[in-house]
């Protein structure tokens, strides 16, 4: 078997194995469903997950010593990544190759020629390790912006897939849906697109984890090279170069992202992946000059700075930033999210959102909850998310520690944030209506929301009485009341008591039987119509933010019951009550 | 002038080029005759087509009408009480499809009480194949949580499987709109018509539970789990909704488990403190009897409860449940 054959099996097994996994990031007990896949792998391979993470929290978290893997077989054979399993750098191959496959020779060898700008992908990278770098001026991740690995699985889980499973709900009951996945779709879409412009173009001119291997795989034991001085300079080598590193000439290791393709174009056979030097010469060292590392690194350890100006990580902090549960505290939270959109996808309930950058452009594609949208808030007995964060910025915790049981029975359970009830839109509170729909699916027991009793004369109620027979009650002119015989309207007499209705016509009341009336009324005497409204109260030491009230809340625009960020577990700076 | 002359084109050309005008200025006539929409859009938009739930009652049989059996144990009673009312037989022809209605609102398990007793479920799964020769048996229900963790954590889609049935998930094609005769509520509204429409019989199988803002939930409030759409506004008419909703639902058999009791923090629950044994199974032909019988398990009058006389004066049934001569049984 030739060597590209076996590249080509390579990058459709990886590519089909990250589509798998993907779609397996599904709770659920079937074999397509989450189950133990190992649906972090990619995400755990990539080094510029740990490298980015150490530089944040000085600390790596234990899976992503996997990256390891990727750093030694780096530094020992090169770019193999970029060709034999990245899935995006495999698109962009696919992509690449389908727009030029029917170009002349020489035009091909055109646009897979070197370009100075292909530098351009080393300065992104230093710009994003600027920002993780310095906590004393303040750091952030945000390598996950443009890191392929993260890139393309937020692609498919907030895009592509919702996308499929669209009227086939193949991997769920309903519709998926992420807020703002359109800026997802478009950068996707683009980076794809340009390889009709110039092949793996996202990969020579964007890529930061392809600079990073370029960068550690500068001393590849093995590498491309000529081995023979016979060369014509024919170039047939540099006719589908996926890096465009000039095999003909001084090869650029560093841009070489040992797709073979020169040595099984190359009709003379003089090119081999071998331990000696290229004969050719090579260029080992990515095209960067000092001033221009320098200037991207300044610019990124000074664009976190700049960015916290808006003080969103202070009192100016976005009350809808309400994180998962288990999210870190938010600044520890921000140097490990990559953005990836795991919790997004696996989220059962599809409540975990990606953020926009209300919360701080920082935040940009965070998760955040949006009780609006999903099947229901943050259901009380799932901790999903934490489980496939890969970085732990949402913790592994376990239903106990949520809930706060067993063990954490003092520490009580996470509050992702507090429901406000909104007394102006409130049916029972400002429209004299019956409701209590967000009591009834509290799902904390005992519930965290309660009802105040509260009878209030309905608009013009107080009426006149002309005879009374028995049970009913007639009145002088006509009432504006429609249908008083719903169980919640009564009768208020004039000793106090409230007597349920039975029925009504626009001039007569009947009372409920089998009530206790001490004393009738007679003619003359006034009566007032009036509802028993339960008006929902939040116990704010109950309430757990889940949001199932606000996403039940029959006020379907602005809610009546909303939960905002303000007494959430995870920061000591937010809260409403002493000591809580 | 020979040049410009050149340029002319020929005859045959210009035929062509006329034919081809021709067909072009005819295709834009017809496309605009086919959309052409003399009225512009109206009020209300289109038209949903209407549905109607078929009726999936059985013969009425003096003293066979509700069961009340007293007994720990979920599976016997069920049979016992099952037995009592004539036996599934009764209920389940052979070859005939079964939908199976249990409420499976909350992600919750099964021990907390919110969602029918997964075991009972598959018990009446398991009698309507087994002792009847049912062809097919649906399990359903429109969760207000996520349905698919609401059927696996609830227990109802495991046990239910492995009885032999086939759980639906409530997607969106399943829902069609009905409109409920002379109601003031269920009107042009969407209901998960999709596994009812091919079924014979409907069987409800809910739990007995505190409920605040209609007192409690039982067999007629358990249809609820039918409806789709923002059904929460029904809230406000809470005891409307629910005799509509026994309007509009006939089934064959309701079955209201009062082994566990749901005494307070309903229809959630969520602790097992909120739950209080009351050994009681009913199954009846008669929602509002089993529901006027259930409450009792509650510490409720017929009288707290207003949707059940409303169903009574819909005609739906009898609060006065012990008119029908229940047939009891207390197992050991």
């Amino acid at each position: 078997m030739k060597i590209v054959q076996a590249r080509r099996i390579s990058q459709i097994f990886f590519f089909s194995l990250f589509v798998w996994l993907i779609i397996v990031s599904t709770v659920g007990e079937k074999f397509w469903q989450i189950r133990a896949w190992p649906v972090n792998l990619f995400l755990h391979l990539d080094p510029l997950v740990a490298i980015g993470t150490i530089l944040t929290t000085h600390t790596l978290y234990y899976p992503l010593l996997w990256a390891l893997i990727t750093i030694v077989l780096t530094i020992i054979l090169g770019r193999f990544f970029c060709s034999w399993v990245c899935p995006f750098g495999s698109l962009h191959h696919f992509t690449g190759y389908l727009a030029n496959r029917n170009k002349k020779t020489p035009h091909k060898i055109q646009l897979n020629k070197y370009r100075s700008t292909q530098s351009v992908k080393y300065f992104i990278l230093a710009f994003l390790l600027g920002t993780a770098a310095f906590p004393s001026i303040g750091n952030s991740l945000q390598t996950g912006l443009l890191d392929p690995i993260p890139l393309i699985s937020r692609s498919f889980s907030t895009v592509l897939l919702p996308v499929a499973d669209k009227g086939s709900y193949l991997t769920s009951v309903a519709q998926r849906f992420y807020e703002g996945a359109w800026l997802i779709f478009a950068i996707f879409a683009a980076a794809v697109l340009l390889n009709l412009v110039i092949p793996r173009f996202y990969c020579r001119f964007v890529c930061p984890l392809g600079a990073l291997f370029g960068v550690i795989g500068r001393f590849a034991i093995w590498r491309i090279g000529k081995n023979k001085n016979e060369c014509i300079n024919c170039k047939l080598c540099e006719r589908a170069c996926e890096g465009g590193c000039e095999p003909a000439g001084q090869i650029r290791t560093s841009e070489c992202v040992l797709c073979f393709n020169c040595r099984q174009d190359c009709k003379d056979d003089l090119i081999k992946y071998q331990t000696s030097k290229s004969l050719a010469g090579e260029i080992t060292n990515p095209d960067i000059s000092r001033r221009g590392f320098v200037l991207s690194l300044a610019g990124g350890v000074l664009a976190v700075p700049a960015a916290r100006l808006s003080n969103k990580l202070g009192a100016n902090w976005y009350y809808k930033v309400i994180r998962p549960p288990g999210a870190l505290e938010e600044k520890e939270f921000l140097k490990r999210c990559i953005k990836c959109g795991q919790c997004m996808r696996i989220c059962p309930t599809n409540v975990i959102q990606p953020a926009g950058i209300e919360g701080g452009i920082e935040n940009l594609w965070t998760p955040v909850l949006n009780n609006r949208i999903g099947s229901s808030g943050c259901q009380l007995n799932c901790v999903a998310c934490g489980q496939v964060c890969p970085t732990s910025a949402i913790r592994p915790i376990t239903l106990d520690e949520k809930r706060g049981l067993g063990e954490f029975a003092h520490l009580g359970p996470i509050k992702l944030g507090t429901a406000f009830v909104d007394q102006n839109r409130c049916l029972p509170w400002a429209m004299n209506k019956p409701c209590i729909v967000c009591e009834e699916n509290c799902p904390v027991s005992p519930k965290a929301i309660y009802t105040q009793e509260h009878y209030n004369t309905v608009r013009d109620g107080i009426l006149t009485i002309k005879a009374v027979t028995e049970n009913t009650i007639e009145f002088l002119g006509k009432s504006n009341s429609t249908n008083l015989a719903t169980g919640d309207y009564y009768c208020l007499m004039q000793d106090g008591q409230h007597i349920n209705i039975a029925a009504n016509t626009q001039t007569s009341i009947v009372l409920a039987d089998g009530e206790n009336l001490s004393k009738m009324p007679s003619a003359g005497d006034k009566i007032a119509i009036q509802v028993r409204l339960q008006r929902p109260v939040v116990d704010i030491e109950k309430c757990i933010g889940c949001g199932i009230c606000e996403h039940e809340c029959p006020v379907s625009g602005k809610r009546a019951i909303r939960v905002s960020a303000e007494g959430e577990s995870r920061s000591s700076d937010r809260r409403i009550l002493p000591g809580g | 002038m020979s040049e410009q002359n050149n340029k002319n084109i020929g005859r045959r050309e210009f035929f062509t080029r006329t034919a081809k005008a021709a067909i072009s200025i005819g295709a834009a006539g017809v496309a605009a005759r086919l959309f052409y929409d003399a009225k512009g859009p109206q009020r209300g938009g289109k038209a949903e087509k209407l549905v109607t739930l078929p009726d999936f009652s059985v013969p009425q049989e003096a003293g066979k009408t509700i069961s009340v059996v007293k007994g720990s144990d979920r599976i016997k009673s069920v049979n016992k009480a099952i037995e009592l009312l004539g036996g599934i037989k009764r209920f389940v022809k052979a070859g005939e499809t079964v939908v199976i209605k249990p409420n499976v609102a909350f992600a919750t398990p099964a021990m907390l009480g919110a969602t029918t007793n997964p075991e009972l479920v598959a018990e009446v799964v398991r009698l309507c194949y087994k002792e009847a020769g049912a062809k097919e048996v649906f399990v359903i229900d429109n969760p207000i949580n996520d349905p698919a963790s609401c059927f696996m954590l609830s227990g109802i889609e495991k046990a239910a499987t492995a009885a032999g049935a086939k759980v639906i998930m409530p997607t969106p094609s399943l829902f069609a709109n009905t409109t409920v005769k002379d109601a003031t509520l269920i009107k042009d509204w969407p209901v998960l018509f999709g596994p009812l429409e091919k079924a014979d019989k409907l069987i409800g199988i809910a739990p007995v539970k505190h409920h605040h803002r209609s007192g409690a939930s039982m067999t007629m409030k358990n249809w609820y789990g039918l409806l789709g759409g923002r059904r929460n506004t029904f809230h406000q008419d809470i005891n409307g909704i629910i005799a509509e909703l026994a309007v509009m639902v006939k089934p064959t058999l309701v079955i209201l488990d009062g082994t566990m009791v749901m005494m307070t923090n309903g229809p959630t629950g969520g602790s097992i403190s909120d739950l209080k044994r009351a050994d009681t199974m009913i199954a009846s032909c008669d929602m509002v009897a089993a529901d006027s019988c259930g409450c009792e398990l509650l510490g409720k009058k017929v009288s707290d409860l207003p949707y059940l006389t409303k169903a009574q004066d819909y005609g739906i049934g009898t609060t006065d449940w012990q008119s029908l001569n229940p047939a009891t049984a207390t197992l050991s």
